[in-house]
């Protein structure tokens, strides 16, 4: 018989997942964090992602939540083959969830509109929560995955519409000085998300993809790979470290995302996610829930 | 390099005698401001009740609960969390800030830009950088929200905070043209063409 999806549990879990991905960091993250302070040689540096490991445990002991910055939610759902549902259902029942947690536990509305900038004080808006359907040939599954996008990492984004003639280098350059302007704004270390190919607004969804994936996965295209490592290695010797004041702990990583491109075309887009790279999942099969990062 | 517990309201000479590196705690008021907050008071002249003069402000906007008002919460908020948000942004409110309010201290995260290290040196006031994205441990600095104003701009309202030890944070930019920031993004720029190198690529 074929997997059903209804709504109220799609409610539900999104309810949960906005708030555990605000208060629970994954377990990637949290020992990257030990493992870039464990290799830093700045003193002051040290100090900053010792607070920052505190902050996990505080938030953690005391059900907290992580950063204030409540975000954008970004909510992601793959649907299995054999899985039968109402797109438009289950769209609302995502709102609903991400008004509910917002309401009550309470979360702060981050969510504006962009002209009166007036808040509705559900986190939701025109075209707020972000949701996206994907597909995957697996039977029987959903995946909803919820990444509270937070404003200050957001606003280290950068869109290039090189030239064929600029070639890789041209995008090596691009990605460094990206991460040179945004400096200690984006709340170091962080995650770079290199996009790259396709058309302008595929170049930046590929770098969000990028930046939101799970810290230590990597581009299932080899020159993409290869290219991961490279600038992962690069950007570390900027010495701008953790929150911009000096180190060698600029990001976790880069991890680029790809698409083909047209022959007059080279487009690359940055986006970053901050040190509090917060995400939360949750994996339904007809045998029930599974949590996870 | 020295660490130091102010109490607000601050004197110049106090703020004056701080350098860059000073670690300070701040225990008593603090007041939260932020973006919609200065685009109120700077730019469509709305006025607080509020006396700043003297006080440290932090970069936030909080996430609270309402409750009914009582001594715990005067104000008929509870904390829920409280952050620090990117202060470069609110760049070009640092100057009227010092100036027209008589703020002496703004705690953010990320550095401010060169016109308020320019007025910390002319009006007497100093930067100190908290840890971003570590609210949780921040939070627990909060001791009550003992006030609000503005509060139709909420979460980006004036609120009036009861911190104790609120801290440490570190003293980045002071009276006497010290900026940590400007330090390392100036290294950073020194560093891109070996960066590049390492690359293979031209700069």
């Amino acid at each position: 018989m074929a997997m059903i999806l209804e709504s109220a549990p799609v409610e539900n879990i999104v309810r949960a997942l906005y708030i555990r991905a605000l208060k629970r960091l994954p377990e990637p993250v949290k020992a990257a964090i030990g493992g870039l302070e464990r290799a830093e040689t700045d003193a002051t540096a040290r100090t900053v992602l010792a607070t920052m490991a505190e902050n996990v445990r505080v938030a953690e002991r005391d059900d907290g939540l992580l950063c204030q910055d409540t975000g954008i939610p970004l909510v992601t759902i793959t649907i299995g083959r054999g899985v039968s549902f109402d797109g438009v259902d289950i769209g609302e029942a995502v709102a609903k969830g991400v008004r509910r947690a917002t309401r009550e536990h309470p979360l702060r509305s981050s969510v504006v509109h962009p002209i009166t900038r007036a808040n509705a004080h559900d986190s939701t808006g025109p075209g707020v929560p972000v949701i996206e359907f994907r597909f995957d040939p697996e039977p029987d599954f959903v995946r909803l995955e919820l990444v509270p996008k937070g404003s200050g990492s957001e606003n280290g984004s950068y869109l290039g519409m090189l030239l064929p003639a600029d070639g890789l280098d041209g995008v090596k350059r691009f990605v460094i000085d990206a991460v040179l302007k945004a400096g200690g704004k984006v709340c170091p270390p962080t995650i770079v998300g290199v996009g790259l190919g396709g058309t302008s607004d595929v170049a930046m969804h590929l770098a969000k993809l990028a930046a939101t994936r799970p810290l230590g996965t990597r581009c299932p295209d080899a020159a993409g790979a290869a290219l991961e490592s490279a600038l992962s290695r690069a950007v570390n010797g900027l010495g701008i470290g953790p929150q911009g004041l000096g180190g060698d702990a600029t990001a976790f990583a880069v991890q680029v995302e790809l698409a083909a491109t047209h022959i007059t075309l080279n487009p690359v887009a940055v986006n970053i996610q901050c040190h509090s790279a917060r995400r939360a999942s949750a994996t339904v099969t007809p045998a029930g829930v599974v949590w996870g990062d | 390099m020295a660490d130091i517990t102010l109490t607000p309201p601050f004197t110049e000479t106090m703020i004056r005698d701080l350098h860059a590196g000073d670690r300070v705690t701040v225990r008593g008021t603090l007041f939260g401001i932020r973006d919609a907050t200065q685009i109120h008071l700077f730019d469509r002249d709305r006025h607080t009740r509020f006396d700043l003069s003297g006080h440290a402000v932090i970069h936030t906007a909080p996430n609270v609960r309402s409750v009914p008002i009582g001594p715990a919460h005067p104000a008929g908020y509870a904390p829920v969390s409280v952050g620090t948000t990117t202060s470069l942004r609110m760049e070009r409110f640092t100057r009227p800030l010092l100036q027209r309010l008589g703020v002496r201290a703004i705690i953010g995260k990320g550095g401010l830009g060169a016109d308020s290290l320019a007025a910390f040196g002319t009006f007497g006031g100093v930067y100190l950088a908290v840890v971003g994205g570590a609210a949780a441990l921040e939070t627990t600095w909060i001791e009550r929200i003992d006030d609000v104003d503005l509060d139709d701009l909420n979460p980006e309202s004036l609120w009036k905070f009861a911190v104790r030890d609120f801290g440490p944070l570190l003293v980045t930019m002071d009276t006497h043209g010290n900026d940590l920031h400007e330090v390392v993004r100036a290294r950073a720029r020194h560093n891109r063409t070996a960066v590049l190198a390492g690359l293979g690529v031209t700069s």
